[in-house]
């Protein structure tokens, strides 16, 4: 069973967060340990196996990246094990620049710079996550390889966005 | 996790980090990035006449792995023609610096760096 069939939903990047959630609270006291107390140990395993299943399956489809992920694995595109490196000069250029920009904004302790990095990481994104969504509304091979190329791409904006958090967190606390 | 001490001699005192000119025509870019990871690596090689690399330079944002591959390779480049260059193999990295399988891929990464960076060089050098 993959975890949008756990959830009773269709397979597809578009989803209703609230109803998720709200799924999720369901299921969980469902399959929760504590209700098989008094249960065989064969049962007891089961639950706490479901248990897990369905905190996997959560914390996957909540948040867009891992989702996305996801439903390329079901398609037959792995990105989390792969070893290929990506070589798009003008991407990754832009990649050097911003870590550049944070580089020099950590030094001159700059919390404005800071804040309008991470807006236009956010931007980034946000814009990223429609590309994704929009060849993954196409069900073709070649619309999976094109939205896997913009999941790859969002692994540096999020590890990037990553950084910033960190040195906000960091700056703030000073 | 445990780095390995020439790991952290590498992370710790990291050589010939920096970059040249891109635009001046002996110097070669290669850049590379690991989406697992989203590390990012930039290699530039200062290339003779013939085809003699005489100077390295690196740029990482990464792990402590990804910047001693890197660090690594512009000590091995410098002196190779670009032909030998392009034969050092991520496995030869990853032995050196004795690095785990889960930080495999970033010797990958040095590894395409020094490709990119001669695939470059040639592109620009076609007459």
């Amino acid at each position: 069973m993959n975890y949008f069939e756990l959830f009773n939903i269709d397979v597809g990047f578009d989803l209703d967060l609230a109803q998720l959630s709200a799924d999720y609270q369901k299921l969980q006291k469902v399959s929760h340990p504590d209700r098989f107390a008094t249960a065989s140990d064969k049962q007891k395993l089961i639950a706490v196996q479901q248990s897990a299943q369905l905190n996997d399956a959560y914390s996957t489809l909540k948040s867009p990246l891992p989702r996305a992920e996801y439903l390329l694995s079901l398609k037959g595109i792995d990105l989390n094990h792969e070893k290929t490196t990506m070589q798009d000069n003008l991407f990754l250029m832009q990649q050097m620049e911003w870590r550049e920009q944070l580089e020099d904004i950590k030094h001159a302790q700059d919390i404005d710079a800071l804040e309008s990095l991470d807006e236009e990481m956010q931007t980034q994104i946000r814009l990223h996550l429609q590309r994704v969504k929009d060849w993954l509304a196409t069900d073709c091979s070649q619309s999976h390889h094109s939205a896997a190329d913009e999941v790859r791409k969002l692994k540096f904006l999020y590890k990037l966005r990553d950084e910033i958090a960190h040195l906000e967190e960091k700056l703030s606390n000073d | 996790m445990a780095y390995s001490d020439k790991v952290i001699d590498h992370y710790e005192n990291p050589r010939n980090v920096g970059g040249f000119d891109k635009n001046d025509p002996s110097i070669a870019t290669g850049m590379v990035g690991a989406p697992a990871c989203g590390d990012v690596m930039k290699l530039q090689l200062k290339i003779d006449k013939n085809g003699v690399i005489e100077d390295a330079k690196f740029k990482t944002y990464g792990c402590g792995s990804a910047i001693a591959s890197s660090s690594l390779v512009t000590e091995w480049v410098k002196g190779k023609t670009i032909e030998e260059a392009v034969t050092i193999k991520n496995t030869d990295i990853a032995e050196e610096l004795a690095l785990p399988p889960v930080k495999i891929h970033c010797s990958i990464l040095a590894e395409d760096a020094i490709k990119a960076a001669v695939e470059d060089y040639k592109s620009r050098h076609q007459a």
